[in-house]
């Protein structure tokens, strides 16, 4: 009998090949079914999931939320900002508090990289990571990787690069071990002051010239520049790092050939992707999004189903 | 020692099929208004046989058919310790207005019909729904459910198991009951 190997999803790290697997066979049988006319199903009716937001978010928190309640969970919302947070209280406190009001599930998203572990260790309800600081973002990997075996039919052997701001993104970390897991060969692109010093040691190449990293790719994953995680100034300036790293029509059309577009959002139109590119037939930006919802009730259904 | 006892085979397994499909040509004339929806993972493969035999003996080649996956409606999901999987659905048709005929091998408590009556009403509102099986097991229902067209009765005890084989998976038609042992 196939399970999913873990209690917990905290990362792409901790989990197999097989288990994201599992995940893209369930998310395929839900994608199917958000796309019917009645977009629901009662597997988790009996089920209560907590949405622990400590840091702003507008489409994983939606993603999240929909993805629940086409479950047909009981879902409560939770944001630091407008929470006791404020007044002092602990994340095992906070948590601890809800989890007695009878929750089964913590969805959370914490600034502090490992927050979701140590949780883990604390609390007795199955805990999905939306994102813990600079460390992972497993289900942005999980939906990037479902995006790409949708557009180009397998991951496995396929040669992706990852652009941007490498230092300070979860969303690159966790596509890397997930697209490893996968048999995908991965690139990171950047000015060398965004990219983690030791990171070949991940076994993945890099690249600072932009436009090698598209000669060589069949997908380029566009990052965001995380303003609100830098300290102090990586590049003298927007204008310049979107002269050199921003990905624009001409740079596309100076490949003969056709690659993939990502873009994990939120898109900072005229930085890192210009709006021609990233409305154009290459993009698959919205089909991340689909595909976020359904990748997400597989996710919460494979971790409810074993919690018996 | 376990011995399998074979209750259906060969010309009586093929003269059951044929007979499940007069009565079905008896009761919905053309099939315009008919859908036939096999259930995954185990009765698709007698909704396959009933959809290809149908239109051998009709000569009709469009019977709308359909094949219906219930992991997300079952009562028991974090009931058990095995982990509920989905099978592929297939199900590219509304059934509003439609007189749908569910197609499962084996009826026996009448739970899986229940969860595939709530995926159902997902798909539209029926006007009728009839249950086909190749096997009813007697006395072991747990919900008020039974079959309109059924292949063959049987009674059996609680523990024992009913299993169909297909051609297409183990080179012939059979289906026989794994007495369970008693401890």
């Amino acid at each position: 009998m196939r399970k999913f190997s873990q209690k917990h999803l905290l990362g792409i790290k901790e989990i197999s090949t097989q288990d994201i697997e599992l995940v893209f066979e369930t998310a395929d049988n839900f994608k199917s079914i958000i796309n019917r006319p009645i977009k629901k199903v009662p597997s988790l009716r009996d089920v209560t999931i907590a949405n622990i937001f400590f840091e702003n978010s507008t489409r994983t928190r939606i993603s999240f939320e929909l993805a629940q309640k086409r479950l047909s969970a009981d879902i409560i919302n939770f944001s630091a900002s407008s929470s006791s947070v404020s007044k002092g209280e602990t994340l095992i406190d906070t948590v601890k508090n809800i989890l007695a009001m009878k929750v089964d599930m913590v969805v959370m998203r914490h600034p502090a990289p490992g927050a979701c572990q140590f949780l883990s260790r604390h609390i007795p309800a199955s805990i999905v990571n939306a994102g813990d600081g600079t460390h992972e973002h497993p289900t942005q990997a999980l939906l990037d990787a479902y995006s790409i075996r949708e557009r180009l039919g397998s991951v496995k052997g396929k040669k992706i690069v990852i652009v941007g701001d490498i230092t300070h993104s979860r969303v690159a970390l966790s596509n890397i071990f997930c697209l490893q897991k996968l048999g995908a060969e991965v690139m990171v692109c950047g000015p060398s002051t965004l990219i983690p010093r030791h990171i070949e040691s991940l076994g993945v190449k890099v690249e600072t010239n932009l436009m090698k990293a598209l000669e060589w790719c069949d997908v380029a994953n566009m990052l965001r520049i995380q303003l609100e995680r830098q300290d102090m100034k990586y590049f003298p300036s927007l204008r310049e790092y979107s002269m050199l790293y921003g990905l624009d029509k001409e740079r596309l059309d100076r490949l003969n050939k056709e690659i993939v577009v990502m873009h994990p959002g939120p898109i900072n139109r005229g930085v890192e992707i210009t709006s021609d590119v990233a409305d154009s037939k290459h993009s698959i930006i919205l089909d991340q999004v689909e595909n976020g919802v359904a990748v997400r009730m597989a996710v919460m259904f494979l971790l409810a189903g074993q919690q018996a | 020692m376990m011995t399998e006892r074979i209750i259906l085979e060969k010309k009586q397994f093929q003269l059951t099929i044929d007979r499940l499909c007069y009565q079905l040509i008896e009761n919905h004339n053309d099939f315009s208004e008919t859908a036939l929806v096999g259930m995954q993972p185990r009765g698709i493969l007698l909704s396959r046989r009933i959809k290809a035999r149908l239109e051998e003996l009709t000569g009709i080649q469009n019977i709308l058919y359909g094949e219906l996956d219930i992991a997300f409606y079952r009562d028991d999901f974090r009931r058990g310790n095995e982990l509920i999987l989905p099978n592929e659905l297939k199900i590219h048709f509304s059934m509003s207005n439609k007189k749908i005929v569910l197609i499962d091998d084996v009826l026996y408590t009448g739970r899986t019909i229940r969860s595939a009556l709530d995926a159902i009403t997902d798909f539209g509102r029926p006007d009728k729904v009839e249950l086909l099986v190749l096997i009813d097991r007697l006395y072991s229902r747990q919900l008020p459910i039974q079959a309109d067209y059924k292949g063959l009765t049987v009674d059996t005890r609680a523990n024992d198991k009913v299993k169909v084989q297909w051609k297409e998976q183990h080179k012939k038609d059979v289906v026989y009951i794994l007495p369970v042992q008693e401890k």
